[in-house]
This record gives C-alpha cells, sequence and structure tokens, in this order.
C-alpha cells in the first residue's frame, strides 16, 4: 500500500474522530442556558446581567471543541504528517 | 464542481529576508486589515466632524455607544480604568469589523491566527504589566508558587495558554465557519448539477440563513468575548 495515501486517509479518519470533543461543549452549554432560563425565571429582572454571564461561560466552554476543530482543521489542511514519507 | 478553501493569498513576498522575521510578505489578511483601519479612520473623522455642546443626530449615536463601552469596562474592571476603554473599544472595533468584511466578499480577517494572534499577545502583555505593576516583579513570581511549589510548571503552562486558548477560539470559530459555509456551498452546487435543474435553486436561501449565523452572529459574539475577556484578566490582574 503506498503509505502516503494510508496517512492521508487514517488523517481524514482522525479528524473525524476528533470532533467527538463536541458533545463535551454541546452537553456543557446545554446546562449553562438551561440555568440561565431558571435563574431569569426566579428573577426577571436580573435578565441583562445573567445572559451575559452566560454568554461568557459559553463562549469559556466552547473553548475545548474549537480546540478540536482547529486540530481536525489542521488534520485536514496543514497535515504535518503526509510528508514524513517520500 | 471542486470546492477550494485556502489560507490567506500572499500577494507579495520580498526576495530578501530580515533576521528573526524571515522573509516579508504581504498577504491578503494585511490588505483587508488595511481596508478595515481605513473604515474605522473613515468613521472617526465621520462621527467627530463640528461636535456641540448638546448631542444630536450622529454625535447623539456615538456618545451613547462610549457610553456604552465605559459602562462595560467600569462594570469588569472596577472604578478607575477608564484609560482601558479605549483599547477595550478598538479591539472591539477592529474585530467585529474584521469579521464583517467578509459579508462583502472578501476573506475574514480574524479568520487567520496570526491577527487574533497578535491581539492575544497585546493582551497578554498588558496582563503582566498590570500584574508586575499591582503586586510587583517578587509577588508576581511568587504567585507561580501559589497552593504548593510543585504546581510552578502548570502555574507556568496555564499563564501561557490564556494567549493561546483566546487567539484560538476567535480564529477558530471564523476559521470553521467559512469553511463549513464553503463545504455546503459546494455541496448545494453539487446537488443542484446532480438533479440537472435549469437554475441552481439550493444555491439561493440556504447559504444566506447560514452566513446570519456564522458570519453576523459569530463575528459579533467573538468581538464581544474577546474583549470581555480581555476586560477580566487585566481587571483581576490589578485587583489581586
Amino acid at each position: 500500500m503506498d503509505p502516503k495515501a494510508f496517512v492521508a486517509g487514517m488523517s481524514a479518519l482522525g479528524a473525524g474522530l476528533a470532533m467527538i470533543a463536541g458533545l463535551g461543549p454541546g452537553i456543557g452549554e446545554g446546562y449553562v442556558a438551561g440555568q440561565a432560563c431558571s435563574a431569569i425565571a426566579r428573577q426577571p429582572e436580573s435578565q441583562s446581567d445573567v445572559t451575559r454571564t452566560m454568554i461568557m461561560g459559553i463562549a469559556m466552554a466552547e473553548s475545548t471543541g474549537i480546540y478540536a476543530l482547529v486540530i481536525a482543521l489542521i488534520l485536514i489542511f496543514a497535515n504535518p504528517l503526509v510528508n514524513m514519507y517520500k | 464542481m471542486n470546492t477550494e478553501i485556502n489560507g490567506a493569498r500572499i500577494y507579495w513576498q520580498s526576495d530578501f529576508s530580515l533576521p528573526l522575521f524571515g522573509q516579508i510578505s504581504i498577504t491578503e489578511t494585511m490588505v483587508n486589515a488595511w481596508i478595515v483601519m481605513a473604515i474605522i479612520l473613515f468613521l472617526c473623522i465621520f462621527f467627530t466632524r463640528n461636535l456641540q455642546k448638546i448631542p444630536k443626530g450622529k454625535q447623539a449615536l456615538i456618545e451613547k455607544a462610549i457610553v456604552m463601552i465605559d459602562g462595560l469596562v467600569e462594570q469588569n474592571m472596577g472604578p478607575g480604568c477608564q484609560s482601558y476603554a479605549p483599547y477595550v473599544m478598538t479591539l472591539m472595533l477592529s474585530s467585529i469589523l474584521g469579521s464583517l468584511v467578509s459579508l462583502i466578499g472578501l476573506r475574514s480577517v480574524t479568520a487567520d491566527l496570526n491577527t487574533t494572534l497578535g491581539w492575544a499577545v497585546m493582551t497578554f502583555v498588558m496582563i503582566m504589566y498590570a500584574n508586575i505593576r499591582y503586586k510587583g516583579l517578587g509577588g508576581y513570581l511568587k504567585g507561580f508558587l501559589e497552593p504548593i511549589f510543585v504546581m510552578a510548571p502548570l502555574n507556568v503552562v496555564s499563564e501561557i495558554a490564556t494567549p493561546v486558548s483566546m487567539s484560538f477560539r476567535h480564529f477558530g470559530n471564523i476559521a470553521g465557519g467559512m469553511v463549513i459555509s464553503t463545504l455546503l456551498l459546494g455541496a448545494l452546487a453539487a446537488l443542484s448539477t446532480a438533479l440537472h435543474l435549469p437554475l441552481p435553486i439550493f444555491q439561493i436561501g440556504i447559504p444566506g440563513v447560514l452566513s446570519l449565523y456564522f458570519d453576523l452572529f459569530s463575528g459579533c459574539i467573538q468581538a464581544f468575548i474577546f474583549s470581555m475577556l480581555t476586560m477580566v484578566y487585566v481587571g483581576s490582574a490589578r485587583q489581586a
């Protein structure tokens, strides 16, 4: 088998597997949004504060998912391993 | 039809190479950043023409925006931090415009790690400066040994991770949106061709809805988050 094709195919698989990391931020952000909903329901006057804090928290929780996305993009578009075999 | 997704194009590259910097090149990102700078400069000049004591029209609009940013800075960094407001507003404006420039067909400035990493390093220097100024160099270095001295390497790593995570978050969001939009556009075009449609019906509405999320919403929210994190990090370095 052509080793380069093998590496490229495995990289594509790895990029797909890396995106499983999307699970974590999904669960986390859903939980944050649910908690924010119940907080607003309890104290509607604090809506703007809660919304701002929620967006901040969501952005922080999202970063792990975005790291996975960056790794997947590197594996697909800027793969450092493909050129190991000439 | 084949879909192409590239990094920023290089328009010009110097023949000579400087030490430490290597070859100097002018990329698509830089040219688009110059366009964004020109737009911001134009907005600044336009909004500060013949200011009146009693604001009305465009002056009322921009005063509202400035008061809002000042309030945001004071709320997140504590009183006496008004001098940070211009920096925060600059970050926010150039980030929003840099992302929204993709709406007129140019490549987003922030879809390039160099841009966001540059901003994040700027913020990192400000955090270090605030730390050293308000805790003293000894106090800052002592902070690395915080719970016990064994934690020192981990603390150093988490300190360096700040600019990396900030820049990767912004870059990943915008670049990922760009990749997904391009892929979807290619898939819709392939679908239209496969069904032998006289008109490419699928390409009419769907990419626009997607662009609303990935370009408008994502760009604005990431700008907000980037400047918010800047305020929070610098503010906590000042208070401690």
